[in-house]
Order: C-alpha cells, then sequence, then structure tokens
C-alpha cells in the first residue's frame, strides 16, 4: 500500500529524515516510535503534503502513485488521511460544514454524489456518537474552543468518515486520558481490516495496549534504527531508548 | 446642471412646500455645507477616499417619483416579525410599509407627518447628534432634508419588533441624489431595535445616497442596530450613524458594507453618561475596484463606560478598503475599558487595505486596547482543510467566509443571519462549486 523509500527530507534548510525506508501492507498497523526530534511529525506531515517540507531524494508511492507529484487534497481524496498532533482551530467554519465538504470532496473522487445535507448530519451526529464527541460540537467552529481530548475525537470523527485506506495517526494519544485513548483506540480497531492499514505515531506502550500493532519501528535521527514485532514496544518501555545508543548515535 | 460642486449642490432645494418648520434646520445645514472645506488628500479625514466619483457624476436632481415594481424578495427578512418601512428612491411605498397600530409606548412616525409634539422632540434632536460642523456631508443631508423618520419609544418600554427600514434604490433616467435621515429617541429604560436596510433592483444604479441617522439613548436605554449596505457596486453611498449614550445605556450595533464605486460610513458613539456600553461590530467587503470606508469614533466623556469594537474586512481584486478607527478617553472618563480589533484579510496582491487605530487616552485609570492586522489566509488552516481532500481553492473560500461568518453568527437576530448568509456566500462564489458548502 505504502512504500516509502530512503527518503531524505529537509524543513527550513534542516535535514530532518535521512534515509528513511517502510513498507506498509493491506491490513498491517505499524508503530513508529521515536525520541522528540527524530522526525516522527515531519514523516506525517511529507506523506500528507504540507508545504515546506522539501524533499530531497527517495521516493514514497502510495497504491501506486508517486505521492510527491499530488497536491495535498488529491492525496486525502485518493485514502490518505492525517490525523493531526495538534489539530488546527478554525473560527467561523462550522464542524458539520466541514466534514461535509471532505467526505463529498473524497466521495466526488470515487465517483460518489454528494450527501444530501439531512442524510449527512444523521451519519455525522451517528459517528459523533460513537467517539463520544456531543452533537453540539459539529455545530461550533472547526475545533473552536475544543479541549485537546475533543480536538483528537474530533480528528477521530473525520477519520471514520473519511474511511481512508491509510491512516497515519501523530500521537493521537497523547494528553488524552484512558476514556480518550479508548475511544482512539475503538476507533481504529473498528476500522481495521485487510484492507486498511495504519501508522500509529506514538511517545507510549499504553496505546499500544489497545491497539495492538504487527510492527513496531524506532525512529531516530530521521530513519528507522530498529523495527520488531509489538514486544519491541515494551522492551522501549522498559529501557527507553538509550540502548539503541549506537543505532541513535 | 453637471459637476457636483459646493455651490451646485446647495442650490439644489427640496420642494418649496416640504416641512416648513425644518426650514431653519435646512438653512443652518446650507451655510455649514457652503462653509465646509471640500475634502481633497490633504484632508486627513478623507486621505484614502478621493470623492471623484462623486465630482464627475451628475447627480443634483431629486428622483422623479414614478411606480415601480418591487419584488417583495428584495426587502424582507423571512422569519423576522417587524414593523416595516420601504423606502424606493426616498419615497415611501405605503402598500409595502407595515406598522403596528400607532401606542403610548412606540410611535414610528415621518417627519411630514409629525405632530408638534414630535416636531419639537424632532428639533431639540436633529443635527444635534449628528453635527454639520463633523463632517460635510452631514451638513449636506441636511440642507436637502425633506423627510426622515423618528423612532419613539417611552421610558421603560420594551419594543421587541424591529423596526426594519428598506431603502431601495432603482435607476432613473438621469443620476439623482436621494437623502435619508432617521433619528431614534429611547426615553429612559426604553429597548427597541432598528434595521438600517439599503438595497437597490438588479439594474445598474445612478444614485448618490446619503443616509444618516441620529440615536438619542437616555438612562439605561438599550439599542440594538444594524445597519447593512447591500446596494448595488454603482451606487455611492456617503452616511453616517451617530449616537449619544446616557448613564448606563447600551447600544450594539452591526454593519455589513458590501463596496461600491464609493462607500463611506462614519460612525460615532459618544458615551456621555458613566457606565454606558457600545458593542460595535462591523463588517467590509471590496472586490473588483470598489471602494469602502469606514470611520469610527468613539467618545469616552463619563467614567465607567466601556467599549468593544470588532471590525473584519476583506478585500479582493484590485478594491481599495479604508478603516479609521479612534477612541478618545476624555479626562474626566476613569475606568473606563476600551476595545479595538480591526482584522484584514487580502485575497490579491492588488487588493488595499488602510487601517488606522487611533487611541487618545487623557484619564490615567483605564484599559484599552487596540489592534490592527493585516493578513492573507493562514497556510496551516489551508493545508487542514487540503488535507481533508477539499480543494486548495474552494478551502480558500471557506476559509475566507469563516473569517467574517462569526461575526455574523453572532448576530442577536437569526433571521438576519439567515439573509445574510446566502448574499455573503453569493459575494465569494465567483464559481458555485466554491461555496456549495456554505450552508
Amino acid at each position: 500500500m505504502l512504500s516509502i523509500v530512503d527518503l531524505h527530507v529537509r524543513v527550513e534548510g534542516k535535514d530532518i529524515l535521512n534515509g528513511l525506508s517502510l513498507e506498509v501492507q493491506a491490513g498491517e498497523v505499524h508503530a513508529i516510535m521515536g525520541p522528540n526530534g527524530s522526525g516522527k511529525s515531519t514523516l506525517g506531515y511529507v506523506l500528507s503534503g504540507r508545504e515546506g517540507y522539501e524533499v530531497v531524494s527517495g521516493s514514497a508511492t502510495f497504491e501506486g502513485h508517486n505521492l510527491f507529484e499530488l497536491d495535498a487534497e488529491t492525496r486525502a481524496r485518493a485514502g490518505l488521511f492525517l490525523a493531526f498532533q495538534y489539530p488546527v482551530e478554525i473560527p467561523g467554519v462550522s464542524n458539520m460544514e466541514f466534514l461535509k465538504a471532505s467526505v463529498d470532496a473524497v466521495r466526488e473522487h470515487q465517483g460518489l454524489p454528494p450527501y444530501d445535507a439531512v442524510t449527512f448530519m444523521k451519519l455525522a451526529r451517528q459517528q459523533s456518537a460513537s467517539v463520544s464527541l456531543p452533537p453540539e460540537f459539529l455545530k461550533r467552529g472547526v475545533n473552536e474552543g475544543f479541549s485537546g481530548g475533543e480536538k483528537k475525537r474530533n480528528e477521530i470523527l473525520q477519520m471514520m468518515l473519511l474511511e481512508p485506506k491509510l491512516a497515519i495517526l501523530d500521537e493521537t494519544d497523547s494528553g488524552l486520558d484512558i476514556d480518550a485513548l479508548q475511544v482512539v483506540a475503538e476507533g481504529v480497531n473498528a476500522r481495521r481490516s485487510d484492507e486498511n492499514a495504519f501508522i500509529l505515531v506514538t511517545h507510549y506502550q499504553r496505546l499500544l495496549d489497545y491497539i495492538v500493532p504487527d510492527f513496531v519501528h524506532v525512529l531516530a535521527n530521521g530513519r528507522i534504527v530498529k523495527s520488531g514485532g509489538k514486544e519491541l514496544a515494551l522492551e522501549l518501555e522498559e529501557k527507553g531508548y538509550a540502548w539503541l545508543e549506537p543505532e541513535v548515535a | 446642471m453637471s459637476g457636483f460642486d459646493q455651490n451646485a449642490a446647495a442650490a439644489l432645494t427640496s420642494r418649496a412646500d416640504a416641512q416648513i418648520w425644518l426650514e431653519a434646520f435646512r438653512d443652518l445645514n446650507r451655510q455649514q455645507w457652503l462653509a465646509s472645506h471640500w475634502p481633497d488628500r490633504k484632508t486627513e479625514a478623507w486621505k484614502y477616499t478621493p470623492l471623484t466619483p462623486l465630482a464627475q457624476g451628475d447627480y443634483l436632481r431629486f428622483p422623479t417619483a414614478g411606480k415601480v415594481q418591487i419584488e417583495r424578495a428584495r426587502y424582507d427578512i423571512p422569519g423576522l416579525d417587524c414593523q416595516r418601512l420601504v423606502f424606493v428612491n426616498g419615497e415611501m411605498m405605503p402598500e409595502l410599509c407595515q406598522l403596528s397600530p400607532a401606542r403610548e409606548a412606540c410611535c414610528v412616525t415621518r417627519f411630514c407627518d409629525a405632530d408638534e409634539q414630535q416636531q419639537a422632540l424632532i428639533t431639540q434632536h436633529l443635527g444635534k447628534i449628528a453635527e454639520a460642523t463633523d463632517n460635510p456631508f452631514v451638513a449636506l443631508n441636511g440642507s436637502w432634508l425633506e423627510d426622515g423618520v423618528l423612532l419613539q419609544v417611552a421610558a421603560d418600554q420594551r419594543i421587541e419588533e424591529p423596526l426594519h427600514i428598506v431603502h431601495m434604490t432603482t435607476p432613473d433616467q438621469q443620476a439623482f441624489s436621494v437623502r435619508q435621515r432617521l433619528l431614534v429617541a429611547l426615553d429612559s429604560g426604553a429597548e427597541a431595535t432598528v434595521i438600517e436596510h439599503f438595497t437597490s433592483d438588479e439594474a445598474r444604479q445612478n444614485s448618490f445616497v446619503t443616509g444618516v441617522s441620529e440615536f438619542k439613548l437616555a438612562a439605561g436605554a438599550r439599542l440594538t442596530h444594524y445597519r447593512l449596505h447591500l446596494e448595488e457596486e454603482h451606487n455611492i453611498h456617503i452616511g453616517g450613524v451617530y449616537a449619544q449614550l446616557d448613564r448606563d445605556a447600551h447600544i450594539d450595533s452591526f454593519f455589513l458594507g458590501l463596496g461600491s464605486r464609493l462607500t463611506r460610513l462614519d460612525l460615532r458613539i459618544q458615551h456621555q453618561g458613566a457606565g454606558s456600553h457600545a458593542q460595535l461590530n462591523g463588517i467590509y467587503l471590496s472586490k473588483g475596484t470598489q471602494h469602502i470606508d469606514i470611520h469610527s469614533t468613539v467618545e469616552h466623556e463619563m467614567p465607567q463606560g466601556s467599549t468593544s469594537e470588532v471590525v473584519r474586512g476583506i478585500v479582493d481584486d484590485e478594491a481599495k478598503a479604508v478603516f479609521n478607527g479612534r477612541i478618545h478617553i476624555h479626562p474626566n472618563a476613569q475606568k473606563t475599558l476600551a476595545e479595538l480589533s480591526n482584522r484584514n484579510l487580502l485575497l490579491t496582491n492588488t487588493a488595499e487595505v488602510y487601517t488606522k487605530p487611533e487611541l487618545e487616552i487623557y484619564a490615567d485609570d483605564v484599559r484599552c486596547a487596540h489592534g490592527a492586522t493585516v493578513s492573507q489566509i493562514e497556510d496551516l488552516s489551508l493545508y487542514y482543510l487540503q488535507s481533508r481532500g477539499i480543494d486548495r481553492k474552494e478551502a480558500q473560500v471557506m476559509l475566507s467566509f469563516g473569517f467574517i461568518n462569526e461575526l455574523i453568527g453572532a448576530l442577536r437576530h437569526e433571521p438576519l443571519q439567515r439573509l445574510l448568509r446566502p448574499i455573503l456566500t453569493q459575494w465569494f462564489g465567483k464559481d458555485s462549486g466554491l461555496t456549495r458548502h456554505l450552508l
């Protein structure tokens, strides 16, 4: 589904990713862990098409498309989703209008007609209930005045409505209490299937108790220095990153 | 007659039989108009707003009254229970008006129908709130005054239904001028809502409109006020809103200005009693080669007053916008709280905005803040929407709309929100595909 080969990325003149390679197949859940500043968020941004992230060399192929030839909206329509670490507040743009615009854009890409307003609002209310986001949050501005946990639930709500093939969750678990963490995990687990894949970027083993990954990777200095199964996360939890020092250094 | 200059404009007079009791007022204003300095580039208050479109125009005649067909949709605010007055090119259209029976608590009357008491009230306040010496166009409006609307609410009376005053223009064979005057007098503790709604039919307009409004709020009175400039873009409008607030009075005012060849609106609030409060919100939008100029002045003359002013503007294409927001705290106005924020969004590299907040403070125990920003759409917000599959151009429109939609969402009367949202959506809608998600 996603194949990243020897990716080098520069941000504001600084090399952030230095030869990152990663293969993700449909049906898999990958966890990416690593110390602060190792390039975890950059990976999500460069894959989703944020401006200012300069691809120096290497490639990323998603469902047969060269990702870097597509603009951000086309990547999203093709089924790539990034749950933001810090979701953006957009006062004045209603959450409901935003969600409908997104879903309709993806549907249009798939050759489906836009939802009529009534059907969509019903769907949005159902899904927001499933992430325990009260319906009044649909009427507010996008993430406007939402708490950290509410923003993350809103991200998961978007993921559920957009039904992406590949979802990258950038520290969606950070700052969440156990209830919210479970909501996020249930959202992901409900969408796990042979056709979908997930990349979970996280600092903590805790999330991986709820979403059991197939692979765990350690990202350090802009590349993956160690990969393993779910037990690697436990090992990291126990020992930290220091024991990987030679690789990290 | 051609060319718009002071002498020519002064020579244009109202009907000979027009309200004799207003003759002295007109004369005084005519003198003040003739004595005023014609604004040019060196006139600070008009520095960025040349009057060329007016001076070049042939506006110096009053329209001939004729039968016009006006569709209800042009002036109606669906869902709003209101009293309504409809003027077309300055003429009242009785068949389109909707007035409650006269009662003690509240009276809506035209100057030409005013009884002696009402005439006395009008004479007492008219031109004392908007002074002809403040602005030459207030003087001009006064010199042409023939009729106007008076809203008077008795002490402690609360009038639920808004007064909706529609000023509509329709083109005439030759260009012409329309003058409007409104006086609102709220006695102590009275409450009312007024909607001033300037609009046009769909044709290309050829009028110069001057609308001057004066509000006198006695102690504890509360006025909710909307001023909507939704005229067709070939119109010229130079007008003003002037309010005086006595002790603990409260005004909540909103303006929306869609640009035109030339739109100039002066707003002035005078806090003349302690503890009065003003909320002043506004939106201006300018595109094509339009020009809009908003000058607001807030005078805090007494202690413990407060003002919150939030104005946002969007300028597109090669259009221009001017915002000048002045807050003046007099020595006596201790414990004043005043905030002014003006944010502008430029959608192109050729759009221009001139924004100037001015704070002048002569009291030492006050809290004041002001800020003005000019910016473009935030990259991060744009990326966020794009990362959800939304087309970049559509996302730009959603974000621009969102920038002003916050203020629309704050309007107390929901039917107005429902009226204005589609109008604003159309303003952004170069392509309906870009606005399809704006509800």
